[in-house]
């Protein structure tokens, strides 16, 4: 609703004035009145008229009357869409203007665009909700002041705001694969909505070397989808799954993306490629056991020439603590820095602690794990791991 | 006669758009007080909305190349650039007298900056 009135009001402000109006008007009247019939389409239409009020508020002082009319039949001729056709794509490239830091436009995008909360978007992006709405309040302002326009990007702006656009798609696939909230351990929306995004992106992009590695990673990762969660709905690690249920015809798309994406990238490895490359060593090992440990390790290594961060050392502590044990996982570990709040590195660390038999400190660690944010069936999984310790 | 680019320079990257204290209220007074004596030498300025909304802008390889735009000023520094003034004196010592009036001069710094005069409708 409110990519559909940024898009006609071609305002960014605007809009969201607008629908925050209409959810106060229904918080006010739903209860009272009763919900209507379509509660959507009563929101849209509201969220409409208050925007024509407030042009026409502007039109005393510019003469916009123009615009409110026009507002009127926008739904029946949409405006020029430019060379993205697609409504949430091409808002995406509108939300990655480079005026804005990638910081700035990937927290902008998830929360007005990939429908995430403020606190998931914190989660998402390893900061704290404090950080966030700051971060956000600052992008607001930045775009207003100093009148960051809404348009349709042409094709000469897409290669600029590609960067922000991937990692976009990228933490929505993230946060539907890993969900931080709510009850279940998938949100199954936001991961198709991903991938049917990056798969646009190729086809506005074809042969660009970090989509094709996006969408590569994103149909590697989805393949493990079905054997994700046992018959309880409980998540199962990666360890545990039976690998007869993944999805054979996603990694054979994955595989072949992954090697167009190989070939293009020769000389300077691309993250979204060399991610895409760790995961294919996963989806193509027959067990846990036998994975091609040595390969994920070295990849990781090639991850870290390009981009060196803290998830990354993470993975690759992981990794090395297959390849050589839990004590060399745990050294590796040591080197990872400002992911105390993260629950990947406190659940890893406690797996690593729980393997090399320090158990007390495995206790106490999957205690840490438990106080942290995340959804009702991983918690119980990780009660479980502590449990098993006595 | 030339003309002087008086550059305001504060901590904080404070924020000129919002008076809400005491404080820029009466700093607010100060440069309309300093405006109004410095009436006959100001030829123009402007004060500037924090750091926090400037877009940085280059062009990589030269003309025609990629525009690349960023987040931010071009330097991050602890005292940022908040506005300016132009103005036309008859030489550097009285625009350092008018510069010493500017508010911002009593706590942090302005950088008084000769213009280039390229002929051109001057007589």
């Amino acid at each position: 609703m409110l990519a559909t009135l940024v898009r006609t009001t071609g305002s960014w402000q605007l809009a969201e004035d607008a629908v925050q109006d209409a959810v106060m008007r229904a918080l006010d009247r739903w209860p009272r009145d009763g919900i209507p019939p379509e509660p959507r389409a009563w929101l849209t239409v509201t969220a409409r008229r208050r925007a024509i009020d407030l042009i026409r508020r502007e039109a005393m002082r510019d003469s916009k009357e123009l615009a409110a009319l026009e507002l009127r039949v926008a739904d029946a001729e949409p405006p020029d869409h430019g060379v993205v056709r697609d409504d949430l794509l091409r808002l995406l490239f509108v939300c990655c203007h480079p005026a804005l830091s990638v910081e700035a436009q990937t927290a902008l995008a998830l929360r007005t665009l990939g429908g995430l909360s403020t606190e998931e978007v914190a989660s998402s992006l390893l900061v704290s909700p404090a950080t966030m709405a700051k971060r956000l309040t600052r992008a607001k302002r930045k775009i207003q002041v100093a009148r960051i326009p809404y348009e349709a990007p042409s094709p000469e702006d897409l290669p600029e705001r590609l960067q922000g656009v991937l990692t976009v798609i990228y933490l929505m696939f993230n946060e539907g694969y890993h969900a931080s909230g709510g009850d279940g351990p998938l949100r199954r929306g936001l991961t198709s909505e991903a991938i049917r995004l990056a798969t646009l992106l190729r086809e506005l992009l074809p042969g660009q070397v970090s989509v094709l590695g996006l969408a590569a990673l994103l149909a590697l990762h989805d393949a493990r989808t079905p054997a994700r969660l046992d018959h309880d709905g409980e998540p199962v690690r990666l360890a545990e799954q039976d690998r007869s249920r993944w999805d054979r015809d996603a990694i054979e798309r994955g595989l072949a993306l992954l090697g167009l994406a190989l070939r293009g990238s020769v000389a300077r490895p691309d993250p979204f490629v060399v991610q895409a490359a760790i995961a294919a060593c996963h989806d193509l090992a027959p067990t846990w056991e036998a994975t091609n440990w040595p390969a994920i390790v070295s990849w990781y290594d090639v991850l870290l020439t390009v981009g060196d961060t803290p998830v990354v050392r993470l993975g690759r502590a992981v990794a090395i603590g297959e390849l050589h044990g839990p004590d060399a996982g745990l050294t590796a570990l040591e080197t990872v820095e400002g992911l105390e709040g993260h629950l990947p590195f406190v659940a890893g660390r406690a797996e690593l602690l729980a393997r090399s038999g320090r158990v007390a400190e495995a206790r106490d660690a999957y205690r840490a794990a438990l106080e942290l944010p995340t959804n009702a069936a991983t918690r119980r999984t990780l009660a479980a791991r502590l449990d098993e310790l006595g | 006669m030339p003309q002087y680019a008086a550059l305001i320079y504060e901590p904080g990257d404070p924020d000129w758009s919002a008076v809400d204290t005491p404080e820029k209220q009466q700093m607010l007074a100060d440069y309309g007080a300093f405006g109004a004596t410095a009436a006959a030498v100001l030829r123009g300025g402007a004060a500037l909305y924090p750091t926090t909304t400037a877009t940085t802008v280059r062009v990589n390889g030269g003309k025609g190349g990629d525009v690349v735009t960023s987040d931010g000023p071009f330097a991050e520094t602890k005292e940022v650039l908040t506005g300016f003034y132009l103005m036309e004196c008859a030489d550097l010592d009285e625009a350092v007298r008018w510069a010493a009036q500017i508010p911002a001069a009593w706590y942090s710094g302005i950088e008084v900056r000769p213009v280039i005069d390229f002929g051109g409708s001057e007589s």
